[in-house]
């Protein structure tokens, strides 16, 4: 039997705000059951490509084909219901319901009664460590408790494709370890994932295939050792100051 | 939290009793009095819909009390129309301009105060067409002869007018109450609430604003119908008033916004501030004036509305 078709095909995809070529021809393959991240210094056109797959950002050229589909151009809510779930950068809580009803409105993309969905809410919520927070206002949660929120909400929308866009950014060491685990584990449970990620020790620990984007180009793909050794990747990132981040840890 | 659900289950058997009581009075006055408070009640709850849980800020709502309130005085004048069907035109036309309408709007985008301005400027066109269309009876409106009996929905009793805007006053706040519970509803929270993060998570947003900018329209309309049958008459001044548009957003802000019981409490405010000050001061113009600064006062010292001192949850 051949090798399967990725789950996700992306094509020459591109986008220009006014003058500037935010993203410019990205080639991406992400195969079904793996952790493939996108990474890149700041301004590279990570979170750009996220919104044209996800369908919040409409592309000048390129596709995207998901599980056999072309979807190039549909909406995000068409999408979602296709399978594939983006979390924001910036995070965006539904800030007047509480965390668990943030929770619930991606659980009712999948299960239509209220109280199923909010059962369901409330178990992951408590699996991702908000079960203490499950009943204030998303509005009084810290950075972590925004990201985890995220994460919460994407994940129960079930999708079979989630796109992590620096969940970690902000978190403690210990916390990073957390959600690496995490990660993993809901990998495990047959998700696939594309991330990206400056945390670059999670990178390493997670991605199974790496993409590396600078000024909108795609300049390296490789598994993560070859990647840590690529001379254009490291030229690229000592100028955003990637060494002093893997300092930081 | 329980306490909480607790109060808002107090609260709404209190508001229940309150809408018992004028069946018992024979003062014409006091009811009418009544009757009025619980139009405005389940108008500003029809405006709650999208304005409160769905954050559709609008200026305009008259717009659809007006379609409802000519659909049924035109249906019966010109068609000979049994007035009873009135209430199903009425829906039918508020709902399908709420649809159409929103569609128009949130895809092309507008939202906020954009959305506002388009809502007054559909109540202004409407106002206007009716002022200059022949079946509409051009400015000097439309009369409705008088027969009174509950086969042409025309009732001498003012107690059986005040029923029937209890009847819609119910009407809105189950629907209201629907959606705090259900998932419409809830998809129209997040949607209000951000409307990205909705779309992300699979919530069609243009759909559902557009969705409850019907339901809101139609009940909205049989208002419109309510005001026909007891009054037996119409004109574009009383159809598509401001003043109408302002009382219904008025009413629910008062009470609480996106709040199921709100709207009632805003109701019974606005009505009592509005009465007391009438009574109490003659002075030409301080009235109003007095009204308004203490209507300005409560939206200042309470943004969540009159219901907060309840201390209900938000969903109450
Ligand atoms: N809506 C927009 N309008 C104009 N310019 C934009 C817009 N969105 C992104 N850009 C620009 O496009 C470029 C790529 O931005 P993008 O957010 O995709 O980068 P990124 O790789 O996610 O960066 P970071 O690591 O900082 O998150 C940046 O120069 C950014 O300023
Ligand atoms: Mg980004």
């Amino acid at each position: 039997m051949a090798e399967a078709a990725p789950l996700l095909e992306v094509r020459g995809l591109a986008r220009r705000f006014g003058g500037l070529r935010a993203v410019r021809g990205l080639d991406l393959d992400v195969q079904a059951g793996t952790i493939v991240a996108l990474i890149g210094p700041n301004g590279a056109g990570k979170t750009t490509s996220f919104a044209m797959i996800a369908g919040f950002v409409r592309p000048d050229a390129g596709s995207v084909r998901f599980a056999g589909r072309d979807i190039t151009g549909w909406v995000p809510e068409r999408i979602a219901h296709a399978g594939i779930v983006r979390t924001f950068q910036i995070t965006q809580p539904f800030a007047g319901l509480s965390v668990a009803e943030n929770i619930r409105i991606g659980a009712f993309l999948r299960t239509r009664a209220p109280a199923a969905a909010m059962e369901q809410a409330r178990a992951l919520g408590s699996e991702l460590g908000l079960a203490a927070l499950l009943d204030r206002p998303a509005a009084a949660l810290t950075v972590a408790g925004r990201k985890r929120l995220e994460l919460a909400r994407a994940l129960a929308a079930g999708p079979r494709l989630l796109l992590l866009d620096e969940v970690m950014a902000g978190l403690t060491p210990t916390e990073v370890n957390d959600t690496v685990a995490l990660v993993r584990g809901v990998r495990d449970r047959g998700v696939t994932i594309l991330l990206t990620e400056h945390v670059m020790q999670a990178v390493m620990a997670l991605a199974d295939r790496i993409h590396v984007l600078a000024e909108g180009a795609l300049i390296a793909t490789g598994p993560p050792r070859q990647i840590a050794a690529d001379p254009r990747v490291v030229e690229a990132y000592l100028g955003a100051g990637a060494a002093a981040r893997l300092a930081d840890g | 939290m329980t306490g909480a659900a607790a109060r808002t289950r107090a609260l709404a058997l209190a508001l229940a009793v309150l809408t018992l009581l004028p069946f018992a009075s024979h003062s014409q006055f006091f009811v009418n009095l009544a009757m009025l408070t619980a139009i405005s009640a389940a108008l500003g709850q029809a405006w709650n819909i999208a304005g409160g849980f769905g954050g559709l800020t609008s200026f305009g709502h008259a717009a659809f009390f007006g379609l409802g309130a000519y659909a049924d005085a035109i249906l019966q004048t010109r068609y000979g129309l049994n007035p009873w069907l009135g209430l199903p035109a009425a829906a039918a036309f508020g709902g399908g301009a709420g649809w159409l309408i929103g569609t128009a709007t949130f895809r092309a985008g507008l939202r906020g105060s954009y959305f506002a301005l388009v809502t007054l400027a559909f109540a202004q066109a409407f106002g206007v067409l009716a002022n200059s269309l022949d079946i509409t009876g051009g400015g000097s409106g439309i009369l409705v002869a008088l027969h009174p009996g509950a086969g042409r929905f025309q009732f001498t009793d003012r107690r059986a007018g005040y029923a029937l805007a209890v009847a819609l006053l119910a009407l809105a706040t189950l629907a209201a109450w629907r959606l705090s519970v259900g998932r419409f509803g809830a998809h129209l929270l997040a949607v209000r609430e951000n409307e990205d993060a909705a779309r992300a998570l699979g919530v069609p947003a243009v759909r559902v604003k557009s969705a409850a900018l019907a339901l809101s329209g139609a009940l909205t309309a049989l208002g419109g119908v309510l005001y026909v049958q007891s009054y037996l008459y119409i004109d574009p001044g009383i159809a598509f008033s401001a003043e109408r548009s302002v009382e219904m957003l008025l009413v629910a802000m008062i009470g609480g916004a996106g709040t199921v019981l709100g709207p009632l409490l805003g109701a019974l405010v606005v009505h009592a501030i509005a009465d007391t000050t009438r009574s109490l001061i003659t002075t030409p113009g301080v009235a109003p004036m007095l009204y308004g600064v203490v209507l300005l006062l409560i939206i200042g010292l309470l943004p969540g509305g009159v219901v907060r001192i309840a201390a209900v949850r938000g969903d109450g």
